[in-house]
């Protein structure tokens, strides 16, 4: 059993960060967290696709060389070289990543100029107070 | 000059997003012309593809000369044809709309406001042209977080309602990637095309079933199925009202075109039939889309939040459509992408129009609305006639389809929902209606015993009031128009073998 989870292990803690960054999206209350726990989750995925693309014993980076004279096709081993499209994908997915958090902050800042508090429990609180006065209102 | 349409379609907005706020850091006022004009050229980019799509079948263009398998292809087909005409359309109608809504609500903003508009739509047509899964994951996160900034724009609670968006938004494109990663390991491709040559033999493998599973989910977030739709009333509520006009009406439809390019085009519909009871489960799903979308619009006065849910009940239309894996099934639920579309948009249009004018969105505001803004209120009549599935409008003919396609799966609770789904929306509307039509002048509560009153003519600016009337003519005219496009269009983009 433990050698099964440690010839994969990679993959094990890709599962694992992604649910931590789950939980912390579902399950904490503070706005903070919830968008660490997303940076979690996305840096998990990230983790993923990066392993897909390693391949073991000796492999290396897909930079393909002539002889000398700088002519000349080798036959190419794919077992040599990694895989380079995931991890390209993958600076797409950490742009967008940055994108997202970038956002996200800024919405953040929206939300503490309005009410003064990251924590959803005091939000919410401070929303049913101002919509049960405008009720009270008209 | 036409080979390059496909790349027009993406282009224009593209460049036109990133050349807006250099434009406006000078001329301001010319921020709105030149998007105008950068929205334009798709439509008539998307107009041209849809014909040649219809004269001499599907296409592709290679970006940058690469073939399809390693280099990214846009593939034009005729569902992704019919929809780029729709996103185009109701992108440029809704830019025009905008015009007084931003003037008021973000003076000085108008180059970013024109920047995200022109970014989302282009993030919507690229969604619905591309050929390629981790492209069509780029497109979707550049609408999603073009979204983002202009739904924070918006009214008191806008940011918190943002906020949920980006986390649970974030959690679907996340689960659609974790699909593309799981069939790139399988299979080595991210070409639609070559997946579905390549996929058939794999279909019992672990690795797709689970891709699949991360798919769907993260599409039925995007699209608000229940009950993955709680976002959605939220975020489309508290939007400005030129944003929700924009982003309500295609963004479920451009996720459940994904849907239908999942299940149909990337796996062979005979995967989703004999390997996973996914129709069923959507099926049921959207019974209980359908049914809580309705009750949640009953309990609501507000009537831009009442069409939110709304929108739940018509997702559930389109993938009861989908689900029930019948050729009339099908092409109602495609027929439904575009009406709904539509209607949505035309109603949002007119909750624009008529909150422009100072009006609130609580019921007992419409009271006589009907004098003050007769072009406005009949606009509503024509949707609310079309959302109850009355004949001459469009939303019969797509309910017709659905039915038929519920009746020849057998699904009787699926067609006894759909019926009474079109009984709860004549309630829905109808007491709308009555407070604006059949209400007496003064409500009786202001102690205006016999007086008549006489109430001035308010209509909104023509900005608004010509993208409401042309909507509403399209709604008209799209209904004796069904028939026509089925037989040209939609009948090839339903698979063969239903």
């Amino acid at each position: 059993m433990l050698e099964y989870i440690l010839a994969k292990y990679n993959y094990w803690i890709y599962v694992v960060l992604m649910m931590i960054g789950l939980y912390a999206m579902m399950g904490k209350r503070n706005l903070v967290k919830k968008l660490i726990g997303m940076n979690i989750f996305q840096t998990s995925i990230i983790l993923f696709f990066v392993s897909m693309g390693v391949k073991k014993g000796g492999a290396t980076v897909p930079i393909l060389m002539g002889d000398s004279h700088g002519h000349g096709e080798q036959l190419i081993q794919v077992a040599d070289y990694l895989n380079p499209l995931p991890h390209v994908l993958m600076l797409t997915a950490i742009v967008v990543s940055i994108a997202t958090t970038g956002v996200a902050l800024a919405t953040l800042i929206l939300i503490y100029k309005r009410y003064h508090t990251l924590e959803e429990d005091e939000i919410l609180a401070i929303r049913k107070e101002a919509s049960a006065y405008k009720t009270l209102g008209t | 000059m036409t080979d390059q349409l496909p790349a027009l379609i993406i282009i224009a907005p593209l460049l036109g997003a990133f050349l807006t706020p250099v434009i406006g850091w000078r001329y301001r006022h010319l921020c709105r012309p030149w998007a105008l004009m950068m929205l334009a050229v798709p439509v008539y980019a998307s107009i041209g593809s849809l014909l040649r799509v219809i004269s001499s079948g599907p296409f592709g263009y290679n970006l940058g000369g690469w073939a399809p398998p390693w280099g990214i292809e846009y593939r034009i087909d005729h569902l992704s044809a019919l929809m780029l005409v729709l996103i185009a359309v109701i992108g440029l109608l809704a830019t025009i709309n905008a015009k007084p809504d931003v003037a008021t609500e973000m003076r000085g903003k108008e180059p970013y406001f024109y920047t995200l508009l022109l970014l989302q739509i282009t993030g919507l047509m690229g969604i619905v042209i591309t050929g390629d899964l981790f492209n069509i994951f780029v497109f979707l996160e550049i609408c999603s977080l073009s979204g983002y900034g202009l739904i924070a724009h918006g009214e008191d609670g806008a940011p918190m309602a943002t906020f949920n968006y980006i986390i649970i938004g974030t959690i679907g494109a996340s689960f659609y990637l974790l699909g593309v990663g799981y069939l790139y390991m399988a299979t080595g491709s991210l070409n639609i095309a070559d997946l579905a040559t390549i996929l058939p033999d794999l279909y019992h493998s672990k690795m797709i079933l689970v891709g699949f599973a991360f798919f769907t989910t993260g599409v039925a977030i995007k699209m608000g199925l229940f009950p993955l739709h709680f976002w959605m009333p939220d975020a489309y509520t508290t939007a400005p009202n030129s944003v929700s006009t924009l982003i309500a009406p295609l963004m479920t439809k451009v996720a459940a075109y994904l849907l239908i390019r999942i299940m149909f085009t990337l796996f062979q519909p005979n995967f989703t039939i004999s390997i996973v009871p996914v129709a069923t489960i959507l099926g049921w799903l959207a019974v209980v889309a359908i049914i809580v979308g309705g009750i949640k619009a009953l309990a609501q006065t507000d009537i831009k939040r009442m069409v939110t849910y709304i929108m739940v009940a018509e997702v559930g239309y389109i993938v009861m459509g989908i689900s029930v894996m019948n050729r009339a099934g099908l092409t109602g639920a495609i027929l439904h992408i575009v009406n709904d579309a539509c209607m949505i948009f035309c109603l949002f249009l007119v909750i624009g129009a008529i909150s422009y004018k100072g009006h609130g969105r609580e019921i007992y505001h419409f009271q006589n609305l009907n004098k003050k803004m007769p072009y406005t209120m009949a606009a509503f009549v024509i949707v609310a006639l079309s959302m109850c599935g009355i004949p001459p409008a469009c939303g019969f003919f797509s309910k017709w389809y659905l039915i038929m396609g519920t009746i020849a799966a057998k699904q009787w609770v699926f067609a006894i929902t759909l019926l009474g789904s079109s009984l709860v929306n004549a309630v829905l509307f109808f007491r709308i209606i009555e407070k604006a039509y059949l209400a007496p002048p003064g409500g009786g509560t202001h102690g205006h015993d016999h007086e008549e009153e006489v109430i001035a003519r308010d209509e909104a600016p023509a900005s608004m009031l010509i993208p409401i009337i042309i909507t509403a003519a399209a709604i008209l005219i799209l209904g004796p128009l069904s028939g026509k496009i089925i037989e040209t269009v939609i009948q090839h983009a339903v698979p063969a073998i239903f």
